[in-house]
Order: structure tokens, then sequence, then C-alpha cells
């Protein structure tokens, strides 16, 4: 079999797209696939759009090329629509409801972006939306959105729920593991319901 | 000495995995790796034995890699100053190697590399490391130390920036080995860079001289499974040996150095062939020649037929390239940033029709990615193994750039300093502040200390206005000084405001000798901004809390209305440092009743405040400085959750 993914993580600064890129990585690892990623360090982290590329099953370069990711979490709801042309035909994306409004936004009075205008244009996009806070803190934290994202893509990864979750109990703190696995476990379950079976791995 | 209790900005170590090199490892291993003398070998690294045998794979940021590398060599001795995407390799050993290590943030990249050659000279395994900028500032003993040579090993990383992703310019460090005549390693992929910084160091102790190391970007940032090797303890005594011929370059001595070093460039050129760092693979009459990550994007779209050339080490042999190149008819070289390997090329071609940057095929700026790749092959006539479906963005979204964090100190002194000096002219420097320039408080920024230099520039030009300069306090460390010596003593009048926040914020909180402790954690003296100002002599020296509103003003109002060079420290710790050292100052929050929707705290912007309809609100983001309060002319904002 072969198993390769191109996966695009984005978000803003500050969201956990680096905790999110090292638990796919360990998974990697715990399967033994070769993996490549890319991500943003440095000042453009400060509440910045960031994006992290994680290329599982490739031993070449570490970016995704636009119009090439066969999964896209976006740990942002605008972050999914500013990042919608990395998507290759056919790709997931599975994005969180959240929405955290830019500064820029307010600072200079433009007009705030409502949540159902930019849920309509990622139509096209056929997106896997989940409600990563609810699930999030139903889990114990609002802190561990990104684990629920990660839990509900992990449907559409080639790497097996044993690994994904071995690898979240590895790379988390010790005393949010609870929290964690609860996260992914309910993101797991959130992407289970979203209508995409036909995607999921194994199925395709 | 006093160990303080410090928080290393990165968190360590992942966890990790052991494989044992089943077949799937061997196959990379041996494409790494020669086996001769019943040993395997690398590019000059240490020989291998049995017992090395248990060898570690991990998903590794490239900065950590190399970082992991210098355990294996291992090296003695590290110093460097903190620069994006070079920070994480001495933060990731710092975190663990202080009891072995010799490790220091040095105040500036010369005084780094100075250190480092010393530790050299005393036949210790040195490593420096900054960014390319970095390595303008520590040029000077660059240049001269390829004459010196060293007797240990010295390893330069300077990490290039291509795309200028965090920095000022697109400079390419290749050019300065060039000009030193100094080897220089260039890696294509993170667990090339753990290899070479390994080569790099052994090689440097093989030639005596220092070798610089490039890695870019999208190696120090990239990540993958990376296959490691045992780090050793070797504890090695430094001893300087009285050598005034090698160390005391008086023209007398440096016109015989001058001489040895060129003697030694032709064996570099071999050793760099030899050693597989420049390699290539021969498959029709057109090539393409590529160097750094370029090459694995290469590597991913070159269909079979075209030969391939990899430079992964300069000075590039001139009759080994020459020879490649009388086999082919057409080459295409793809490098990123200057044009280094295509001149090397474009000499020795002949006959060859040879693209590049030169004639347009290769775009000269910015980064290359997998669609640029793809698209120059197609130009040449190469047909890449795959295409990319070119889409577009989707418009019409509202911008999210980075900003200062929620409480910033800095975002208080900027709008004061525009409500003091309204009509002021604002040079400002290299830092998390000058994102001040979304506030209209920075007019100027073009390297490390400039702030100060181009305000007295411009000071002495009549212009008139007011001048007022922002400078973090690290950045005033590392070359502000020298300007305010100069602005006072040419007798300049200008206002300078040192932004104290007591670490170097935007690379990763590593402190400086404002903040009291080593790169190691050990209690040190923490300098006096204030008696230095005073001591290059600065006659009005303030220090305020730039979280009083009101102090703040007033200090900046007193001087304005002095004349000479007048300087403010305004003081508080990096909120995100101040956070995790456990200050909470409590939470602000808005009286709807009292809120007349007039925008002040918006404009602020800070990223806690937003609007809801017409009135604001203050989200969870609020870290409690309380300056919004200070500044909603209605008193609509007040403590909603008190510190402890």
């Amino acid at each position: 079999m072969t198993r390769t993914c191109d996966l695009l993580i984005v978000g803003v600064g500050g969201q956990g797209t680096i905790l999110a890129s090292n638990i796919i990585g360990e998974a990697c690892l715990l399967e033994g696939v070769p993996v490549r990623g890319s991500e943003t360090h440095g000042m453009a982290q400060r509440g910045g759009s960031v994006e992290s590329h994680i290329r599982i099953g490739s031993s070449h370069g570490p970016l995704i090329a636009v119009g090439s990711a066969d999964v896209i979490i976006a740990f942002d709801l605008l972050e999914a629509l500013r990042y919608s042309h990395y998507l290759a035909p056919g790709g997931t994306l599975v994005a969180n409801l959240g929405m955290v409004i830019p500064t820029s936004v307010f600072s200079q009075d433009h007009p705030v972006p409502a949540r159902d205008e930019v849920v309509a244009r990622l139509a096209i996009n056929d997106p896997c939306l989940i409600e990563a806070e609810g699930i999030a803190r139903a889990a114990g934290s609002a802190l561990t959105q990104n684990v629920v994202m990660l839990g509900a893509a992990s449907l559409f990864i080639p790497l097996s729920y044993e690994s994904m979750r071995s690898a979240v109990t590895r790379l988390v703190p010790e005393k949010m593991l609870g929290a964690n696995i609860s996260a992914f476990e309910g993101g797991r379950e959130a992407g289970g319901r979203c209508g995409h079976t036909a995607r999921m791995q194994g199925a395709g | 000495m006093l160990r303080a209790q410090t928080q290393l900005p990165y968190t360590l170590p992942h966890s990790s995995s052991y494989i044992l090199c089943h077949l799937q490892q061997t196959a990379l291993f041996l494409t790494l790796w020669t086996y001769r003398d019943g040993n395997y070998h690398l590019d000059g690294a240490p020989t291998l034995t049995s017992q090395d045998f248990t060898m570690e794979r991990r998903y590794l940021l490239g900065n950590e890699a190399i970082a992991h590398g210098c355990r294996e060599v291992p090296v003695d001795f590290v110093t460097g100053y903190p620069g994006t995407p070079s920070s994480e390799v001495i933060d990731t050993l710092r975190a663990t190697e202080c009891g072995d290590m010799y490790i220091e943030w040095s105040v500036n990249e010369k005084v780094a590399l100075e250190n480092a050659l010393a530790a050299a000279w005393c036949g210790l395994r040195a490593l420096c490391t900054m960014k390319h900028v970095g390595l303008n500032v520590a040029a000077d003993p660059l240049m001269t130390s390829a004459y010196t040579g060293v007797t240990g090993s010295l390893v330069v990383m300077s990490a290039d920036d291509p795309f200028a992703h965090s920095s000022q310019n697109e400079q390419d460090s290749r050019i300065y080995a060039e000009i030193a005549q100094l080897p220089c390693l260039d890696p294509s992929s993170v667990q090339e860079a753990h290899d070479m910084v390994i080569s790099a160091s052994a090689l440097s102790l093989e030639l005596g001289l220092p070798v610089l190391f490039r890695p870019t970007t999208r190696i120090c940032h990239a990540k993958g499974d990376v296959l490691l090797g045992a780090p050793k303890k070797d504890p090695r005594k430094g001893e300087f040996h009285r050598d005034p011929r090698q160390y005391v370059v008086i023209p007398a001595h440096t016109r015989v150095l001058h001489k040895k070093l060129l003697a030694k460039q032709p064996l570099v050129k071999k050793l760099l062939v030899e050693k597989g760092f420049n390699r290539y693979s021969l498959a029709g009459t057109t090539a393409v020649v590529t160097s750094g990550v370029t090459a694995s994007y290469v590597d991913e779209l070159l269909p079979p037929g075209v030969s391939l050339m990899k430079v992964g080490g300069y000075p590039i042999d001139e009759t080994w390239l020459a020879h490649f190149l009388d086999q082919h008819e057409k080459v295409v070289v793809i490098e990123e940033l200057a044009p280094v390997v295509e001149g090397a090329v474009r000499e020795e071609a002949g006959e060859v029709i040879v693209h590049g940057k030169k004639d347009g095929f290769v775009p000269r700026e910015g980064e290359l990615t997998p669609e640029a790749v793809a698209a120059i092959l197609e130009k040449v006539g190469i047909p890449p193994t795959r295409r990319f479906s070119p889409r577009s963005p989707v418009g019409g979204l509202p911008p999210r750039p980075p900003i200062l964090c929620a409480g910033c100190m800095h975002r208080s002194v900027f709008s004061a300093i525009r409500k003091v000096f309204k009509d002021g002219i604002y040079p400002s420097d290299i830092g998390c502040y000058t994102l001040g320039l979304q506030l209209g408080a920075v007019d100027t920024t073009i390297c490390m200390g400039a702030s100060i230099t181009i305000g007295s520039g411009i000071a002495h030009t009549h212009d008139g206005r007011d001048i007022v300069c922002t400078i973090g306090d690290s950045t005033f460390l590392h070359t502000g000084i020298q300007g305010l010596l100069n602005a006072v003593y040419n007798g300049a009048s200008m206002t300078v405001v040192i932004l104290d926040n007591r670490t170097t914020a935007m690379t990763g909180h590593q402190p400086n000798p404002g903040s009291g402790v080593t790169a190691c954690g050990d209690l040190t003296p923490q300098i006096s901004l204030d008696l230095l100002c005073r001591a290059c002599g600065v006659a009005f020296v303030e220090t305020v809390d730039p979280y009083d509103v009101p102090a703040l003003i007033e200090a900046l109002s007193e001087a304005k209305r002095r004349k000479g060079v007048r300087v403010i420290i305004a003081r508080q710790p990096c909120v995100i440092t101040a956070r995790k050292s456990g200050i909470r100052r409590g939470t602000y929050m808005v009286d709807a009743e009292r809120c007349t929707g007039c925008g002040v705290c918006l404009r602020f912007g800070c990223p806690a405040m937003e609007r809801a309809g017409e009135k604001a609100i203050i989200s969870v983001q609020c870290s409690g400085c309380g300056v919004c309060a200070q500044l909603c002319p209605t008193g609509a904002i007040i403590l909603g959750v008190a510190g402890r």
C-alpha cells in the first residue's frame, strides 16, 4: 500500500500547530513511515496566520504545493478559507467552526467577517466542520482544540488510530493527558459524523 | 556559581522512538554511508563501530537535528547571537548540554565569532551560530580567521532566509565564504543538515580552517525523520600555544598567511568532491545542477534521462565541473538566492548552453517551491514528473499579520510617542517592536542598532523635526551603544526610547546582559542601562513604567522640552515571560453602560479588544496591563478580575 498524504495544518499563532505537527510526525515514526515537514517559527507566530506542512510518506522536499494538499486541517475557520487554494481536487478540508477575528478588523474598522458567510464560501470544498471548542470544553480544557481537530482529521489520514492515539499520549504534558485523550476521541467521533465516509482511510 | 530557576523557551525532548536498523532504515543508511575497512564511513565523520549501531530515528526540526549533530561530534564550545532562523540550535543545546559544553549567548555576532575562534585556536571543537545578516556583523573576524586558521575546529553556522520570512534582506552567505576563501557546506535536507554539521567539524579539523555552514529557513525550520547517532562525551581542555606568526596578523605575517591560504584551495576543492558533498549522476545530454533545499524539489520532479549534479560544498572543483559539463549540450542551474553555482558553471561552460538566473529562467529573488521548480523544468524542456494545478488564493479576507501581544508594553510606548511627538520622525530597530509599523510609529528600520544612528544622521541634516528612536534592550546592547556614544559625542539632538523588556523576545526569549542570567541559567550581574547611558555622556536618562500612562507621557514631554541626547528607558517584562513566571495582573472588562462606542480603545490595536455591535468588549486574551482603561475617555474600562 502506498501511504502518502500531503497534510497542511493552518491556524493562528499560538493555537498549537507545532504540537499537532509533532504528533503526526511521532505517529509516522511509530509506523516506520518517512515524513517531511516545514513550519512557521519566529515573530510570525505572534498572533499571525501560520501554516505547518507535513508530507506523510515523503522522502523529498518539505513543502506542499498549492492545489496539492490531500488534507487540510484548519484550527480557525477564516484560515481555512485563506489556505483553501492548497487543497488538491478531491482533497479533504477539516475545519474548526471557531474563528478568531483578526485585530486588523477592529483597529482599522473593517466589517467583521460573519461565520455563515465564511462557511458559505468554503462550501465548494465540501468541508468537514467541527465545533472544536465545545468538544474541547467537554473533554476538560478549551486548550485541547488542536487535539480535537487532529482526532477529527485522523479519519482521513493514512495513519492508524492506535499510532495517532499513542503519539498524543507521548507528546502532551502529563497533567493534560486525560483531557487530550478525551479531546482526541471526541474529535474522531465528530469527524465520523460529518459525512465524508467515502474518503475515510481504508474505504477508498 | 548560583544557578537560577530559568525557563528555557524550548520544551524538549520530544519523546523518541528507538528503531533498530531494519530493512527500510538500512536502505537509507546505505545511501548516506559507505562501507570500507569493515566499517561504515560518512563524509569524514568519526568511524562507526558496532556499538554505535543502536541508532535512533526522531522527528526533529532542522535546528534540533543540527544541535544533535553537535552532541555527536561532540562540540565543546558554543557561541552565537539569536536570529531567525538560527536560534533553536543553541536553545536546544542549552536545554541539556550546559554541563558538558561551554555555551554562551553573546552580545553580538562579532563577539560570538571571536570567542569561538579563540576556543578553536586552543584546540577545542567550536560552533558559532547566527543568521545571515549577523554574518555582516561578524565579517571582520571571519575574513582574517581564514588566514590564522584553527588548531581545533570551528563551524560558523550562518542561516540564510530566502523570501526574507523574518529578515531585512535576502543576502547569500555562500558569497562570504568565497570572499574569505573558506569552505562552505550547504545542506539539502534535515538529515543532511545533521550529517553535515558533523562533517563540517571534521573538515575544519582536517584542513585547519573555519568552515561556514549555511542552512536556509526551509532546512532550519523544516522537519523530518532523522537518523541520529549516539551523543558522545569527550571532555577537552583548551590550551593556547603562543605563535605570533599565526595569530598576530601584522603585514609581515599576514602576507605569508594569505599565500598559505591560497595554497590550500586546490585541496579544499578536491576534498569536497572526494567526500561526496559535490556529486552527480549521468543520464543523457541535458543536466540539472542544483544545491540546498532546491535539490529536494528537483529530486522529486526530475524525469529519467536527465543528468543531475548536486552541489553541497564550496568552492567547486573547476576541473571536475568542466568534465561534467563537457558531457552535456544543455544545463539548467536551479538554486536559491545569488547565482553562486551558476557563476561557476558559466565560467566552465564553453559551448554548453546554460540557463539560470542570469538569463531569467530562474527567479533571482524569493524562495523556490515545488511549483516554481516544476515551471522552470518545463520552460527548459524537461517534463517534470508532477504538474501542479494553478489555484489562486481567495480574495476579500481581512489580513492577519503578526501583531504585538495583548498587554505588550511596546504598544503603550508607541501610543504615547505619537501623542507627545505628533510631527516627530520615528527611526526604529530590529525586534518585536518593528511591528509598531502597524501603529504608525516606525519610520525606518535597516539593521541592528541603526535606530540611533539613523536618528542622529537625520538630526544633523537640520530637518528640524523631533526625532524619537525606539530600540529594544537586546538590540541596544548588540550594536546600539556605539551609536549612542557617537550621537552624544557629536552633539546630536534626539530622544532615544529603550524598550527594556529584559529579554530577546522576538527570537524566543533568549537572555541578554540585562536579564541577570546566562544562556545556561547562571546568575550574572544585571547590566544597568541607566548607568550605561550616563557613562556614554547622556545627561537626561529617565526610567518609566510604560503601563503608567501619565508617567510615560510626562517623561516623554520632559524629554521633548530638552536639547541634546535624551534617553527614556521604558521597562516592563515581556508579557510572555511575565506569564510564564507566574505574574497574573487580572483582566479588564468594559462597562457597557458607560461605553459610548467612540473606538479609542479599538484603535489602540490590542488583540484583546474587540467590537460587539456598537460597543467594545475585552476577550480572554487580556493580560491586565490596564493601559486601555487609562485611555478610555469615559472610564468605561474597569478591572474585572483582580490580579494575584
